[in-house]
């Protein structure tokens, strides 16, 4: 029976295991914050490129595209050497913990971020341009509306920078270091328990991870469907 | 389209409108002339309607005047100082994903009008055009003919000076063209001067006070509507008239 990983899984939940819990809380509170922060970076920043005509819009809208596949040990390497002791950020002190984790889940999500809200955007302003220019709108003050009127399609997107987050364990590695209490989160304890041969833990702790993260798409499935209903 | 405020509706005597002044123009797309040359100048009290077949030039002419679209060549100017307020409703009305009030406060918001007076004068605007009861659906689940009169009652809070529609009723039943075609009127009363396309003849003959012909991309004719539908000078408003298959 212990080794069986959906019994381990919910004696872990159904015990209240205090070390779980804790590796549960940092997971959400590292990618939820990574998300928050990409989102109110990312979002803008799509519908800018997405508004503005400017010299390199095309490079860049590759680059966005492109970055939105970047592994993450080479998104946690770049943050590692710029958190390191030696590197330009180094005296802040934040490498092997939370801050650093979400420093990286930021680069890994924002591209997503920006580049899906870029093509979203666009596509809205092609059907709205006309009017939009009619009522003597300034392509800053077109930027709030097309945000909104896009907010749908927004939320999912936002979910699938969440997923990226949640199920990414290079960079929190890299520059979490997987410290115990600290730094542990659940992708990376996985990882270890794995190593160790620990498999029912492993598996169990995947469980969990796994209804966690199916539990918040749920939740922001329901809301925005409701929403949608009313407001069409 | 510099911001303004836009005064109380109900309060509202619209200044005379300004003269429109076409001088000389042209518009091109990839090397082909769509448009012009054309000169003309649309004064008095109107409503012009611009007719003429399909391809005529009819919805460019529209685009150019509200400034939508620049021309190649020439100059379109105002004879006022200032460009005048004005709005434009579409064929396919363009309406936000919120409430049909949310559409008429954003219509306001963008427009500098004071946030304690938005509420209000949306809801004037909606009951106007009959649309009470669809204040709080989304507007992009309303019917065709709520949709064009929420465009409607957009353009209406902001007072414009100038309302341009570009056949507001081709996709609509007889029952909605009616709707559509009281609220015109109501503009017109107010003192927006209306600038309208249409291919319909009925239409045309029910709210024109001038028309302004085209065909084949060039203005054949501008004239007062009684002279218009009774003797047509060019050949292809005669044959239009007449209900021949115009080119």
């Amino acid at each position: 029976m212990e080794n069986n990983a959906f019994y381990v899984a919910l004696s872990l939940l159904l015990n209240f295991d205090a070390a779980l819990f804790q590796i549960v809380a940092l997971s959400l509170q590292v990618s939820l914050l990574a998300v928050l922060i990409a989102a109110v970076l990312g979002f803008p920043l799509g519908a800018a490129v997405a508004l503005w005509r400017f010299p390199g819009r095309g490079g860049m809208i590759v680059v966005l595209n492109a970055l939105m596949g970047l592994p993450p040990v080479v998104a946690g390497l770049m943050v590692y050497l710029l958190l390191s002791r030696a590197g330009p950020l180094g005296e802040w002190g934040l490498l092997f913990t939370p801050g650093a984790m979400v420093l990286a889940q930021v680069v890994l999500v924002l591209p997503i971020l920006a580049a899906l809200s870029r093509q979203k955007v666009e596509e809205l302003l092609g059907e709205y341009r006309e009017q939009f220019v009619s009522l003597g709108m300034s392509r800053s003050r077109m930027m709030p509306t097309l945000l909104w009127d896009a907010r749908f399609a927004l939320l999912t997107i936002l979910l699938a920078g969440f997923g990226r987050a949640s199920a990414e364990v290079g960079a929190v590695m890299m520059v979490g270091g997987n410290i115990e209490g600290v730094t542990r989160v659940m992708t990376t304890s996985i990882v270890l328990e794995t190593g160790k041969g620990n498999l029912p833990l492993a598996l169990g702790l995947g469980i969990v991870l796994l209804a966690l993260v199916m539990l918040i798409n749920a939740g922001v499935y329901l809301v925005g469907e409701l929403t949608r209903r009313r407001v069409g | 389209m510099t911001s303004f405020h836009v005064p109380h509706p109900a309060s509202s005597i619209l200044s005379p409108p300004p003269a429109l002044c076409f001088d000389g123009v042209t518009f091109n797309h990839e090397e082909q002339v769509l448009l012009g040359p054309c000169s003309f100048s649309l004064e008095g009290t109107g409503p012009t309607l611009v007719m003429g077949p399909n391809g005529a030039g009819k919805s460019l002419l529209l685009r150019l005047a509200h400034g939508l679209l620049l021309p190649s060549q020439g100059q379109i100017t105002w004879s006022s100082d200032r460009c005048p307020r004005q709005a434009m409703v579409f064929q396919q009305p363009v309406l936000l994903r919120r409430s049909a009030v949310a559409n008429l406060v954003h219509a306001l918001a963008v427009n500098n009008v004071p946030r304690r007076t938005r509420a209000n004068l949306a809801r004037d605007a909606l009951e106007r055009f009959g649309l009470t009861a669809c204040s709080n659906k989304p507007a992009r689940v309303l019917s065709g003919g709520e949709q064009q009169r929420l465009a409607l009652a957009r353009a209406w809070v902001l007072s414009p000076q100038v309302l341009f529609l570009d056949e507001p009723t081709s996709a609509l039943d007889p029952a909605a063209i009616k709707a559509v075609e009281a609220a015109v009127r109501e503009f017109h009363q107010r003192g927006t001067r209306i600038v309208m396309t249409t291919h319909d003849l009925h239409q045309a003959r029910r709210l024109a006070g001038d028309v302004l012909f085209l065909s084949g991309g060039k203005v054949r004719e501008h004239t007062p509507a009684e002279a218009f539908f009774n003797k047509p000078v060019s050949r292809e408003a005669q044959a239009f008239i007449a209900g021949e298959l115009v080119e």
